[in-house]
């Protein structure tokens, strides 16, 4: 179980960016994190991963904790050696290697590397297009193909938890639904627990069991994903099912009144 | 014919110690972005550890030559620790300058330990030209050939096959998403300096071997540049191919042409074939275009 603690994060020493996140992911969970451009999503993902410490981002307050142990002081490689493994945005495939070597890659920090040969099938059964694409150099596939062999090289890590952000950017929707009934089996299959970060939040809260909304480093709304999707302002600000183009701040209106109506 | 031949060969043994050091420099450029210019002085210090061994110490050159090797290993592991790992973040400029200050004291270093006349390695191979065909070939340019070549092999088979080798060429390609893989992006450098410090060495070895040693074997670092640039300063197979095509450039060049021009031509040949290729090709001949998809 993945719980964080009322975290803060703050760039450069200076730009704070989150202001007290609380959220948790138990085992084998699927869980949503939305929220607009600029929130703080990616920054929540980085601060589980450890990769915000790359760019002299730094936990400040709080406590990030994994199965019971605190992570927000270890390294990235340590946090993946530990089960966590993040599949950044923008599917950051390993342009020049073939599909096959981006596998082993992800692969890169296990200790039975017997068994990495059947993984690899076990990533090509869930995406077979890619066995068919595994000795072409991966900055060639289509965004689809690439969004799955960045799924299929997280799973090649036998993570605990996979922090997914925007698996469905730039995807045309019947891909999106297919990525997303994989994840959802990979979930079930393999009893990977996922936090994923979305804009598309329908598709999001399709799968996940529990979601947490946020805007401007905090986490404005949370409650079980049917919950989510029947509230207006969810549907108004992040379903788009209401008028669009009105540029309230979520938070602005009415907060305190929604604050109490979801966090009790 | 016979002429052109022996030029052939001879350049094919010279482009393959380029084609070795070419490799390191590539290697370190390839995973961090650091021009190395004291890639030159490792290829020295890597042929005067040997000699020292061999001559000094009366070690046998075989198990000299190994000593040498697992010495660059931990040559490169340690300039990496004390000169590079402390500038990791800093502006790539002052990587580069230290580079080039780590170049001075590692000559420096050299002339105080070994001075500056030419030494000469034992006789190890025999003198009696082996005939192939109707070519001579002189039996330490054959295993010179021999070596690198299995080198350059071994070195390619670890970059496609090896986990350390496809982290390496991962890492070069996305630093941030190798670190999202657990992949030790400390150690991926560490690697690319002592495969580099190895490279250099081996040719430093084969070079004394060939020609003796003195100072200015450290100007092969400076002679490597048109090699790398012609096979792009990112890829690997370029530096293989770039090594051969101007040594076997460089041989010919000087074969033909000094006569004509009382020597220095091949100093000038690589530079002239390099400008032509890369008014063609900017990338150099292998140099990998950045992949763009829309
Ligand atoms: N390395 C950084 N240094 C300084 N500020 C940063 C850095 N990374 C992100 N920020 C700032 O932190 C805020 C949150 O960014 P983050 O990337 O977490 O948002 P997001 O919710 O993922 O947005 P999007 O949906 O656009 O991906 C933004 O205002 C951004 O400008
Ligand atoms: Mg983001």
């Amino acid at each position: 179980m993945l719980v964080l603690n009322n975290i803060e994060v703050i760039y450069n020493q200076v730009i704070l960016v989150l202001k007290g996140v609380s959220l948790e992911v138990p085992d084998g969970d699927i869980r949503a994190l939305l929220g607009a451009n600029g929130a703080g999503k990616t920054t929540t993902l980085k601060a589980i991963s450890g990769l915000l410490k790359e760019e002299d981002g730094e936990v400040t307050d709080g406590s990030i904790e994994f199965n019971g142990e605190r992570i927000d002081k270890k390294s990235a490689e340590e946090i993946v050696r530990m089960g966590i493994f993040q599949v950044m945005e923008g599917r950051r495939v390993f342009e020049h290697l073939t599909v096959e070597e981006n596998l082993r890659a992800g692969a890169y920090t296990r200790r039975d590397k017997k068994n990495v040969r059947r993984d690899m099938e076990m990533v090509y059964s869930y995406f077979p297009r890619l066995k068919e694409l595994r000795h072409r150099v991966a900055g060639y596939l289509s965004g689809g193909e690439q969004q799955m062999l960045a799924i299929g090289r997280a799973l090649m890590a036998r993570p605990k938890l996979m922090l997914l952000d925007e698996p469905s950017l730039g995807l045309a929707p019947l891909l999106v639904k297919e990525i997303f009934d994989i994840i959802q089996r990979i979930n079930k299959e393999e009893g990977v627990g996922i936090l994923i970060v979305e804009q598309n939040a329908m598709a999001a809260l399709n799968i996940a069991s529990y979601g947490y909304i946020m805007e401007n480093g905090r986490i404005v709304m949370d409650g079980p994903a049917d919950k989510l999707k029947e509230n207006p302002d969810v549907k108004e600000f992040y379903l788009g099912l209401t008028e669009v183009g009105k540029k309230k701040s979520f938070r602005e209106v009415k907060h305190y009144k929604r604050r109490k109506r979801w966090l009790t | 014919m016979q002429y052109f031949i022996q030029l052939i060969v001879t350049g094919l043994v010279l482009g393959s110690v380029y084609a070795m050091v070419a490799l390191g420099f590539v290697l370190i450029y390839k995973s961090s972005s650091v021009i190395n210019f004291a890639q030159g002085e490792l290829v020295l210090i890597g042929a005067y550890m040997a000699l020292w061994l061999t001559v000094s110490l009366h070690i046998p050159f075989l198990l000299s030559f190994i000593i040498t090797l697992i010495f660059a290993v931990f040559l490169g592991f340690a300039i990496e620790k004390l000169f590079l790992r402390p500038m990791i973040g800093e502006p790539i400029l002052s990587v580069i300058m230290l580079t080039i200050g780590l170049s001075v004291f590692l000559r420096g270093l050299v002339i105080i330990l070994w001075g500056t006349e030419t030494r000469v390695f034992p006789q190890i191979f025999s003198e009696t030209p082996i005939k192939i065909g109707f070519v001579r070939i002189s039996q330490v340019y054959l295993w010179s050939l021999i070596l690198s070549v299995i080198f350059l092999v071994i070195f390619t088979l670890f970059f496609k096959y090896t986990d350390i080798g496809i982290a390496m060429r991962a890492t070069a390609d996305d630093q941030t998403a190798a670190l999202s893989m657990g992949i030790s992006v400390k150690k991926v450098f560490a690697m690319a300096w002592a495969v580099a410090a190895v490279v250099a060495a081996v040719g430093g070895v084969l070079l004394g071997n060939i020609n003796g040693i003195n100072i200015s074997v450290a100007n092969f670092g400076l002679r490597v540049f048109p090699v790398v640039i012609l096979g792009g300063l990112d890829s690997i197979p370029g530096a293989i191919v770039g090594g051969f095509t101007i040594g076997i450039i460089e041989n010919l060049a000087s074969g033909y042409l000094d006569p004509y021009f009382g020597g220095g031509v091949r100093e000038v040949a690589a530079f002239v074939v390099l400008v032509i290729i890369l008014m063609i090709k900017p990338y150099g001949l292998f140099g990998l275009e950045r992949i763009e998809r829309v």
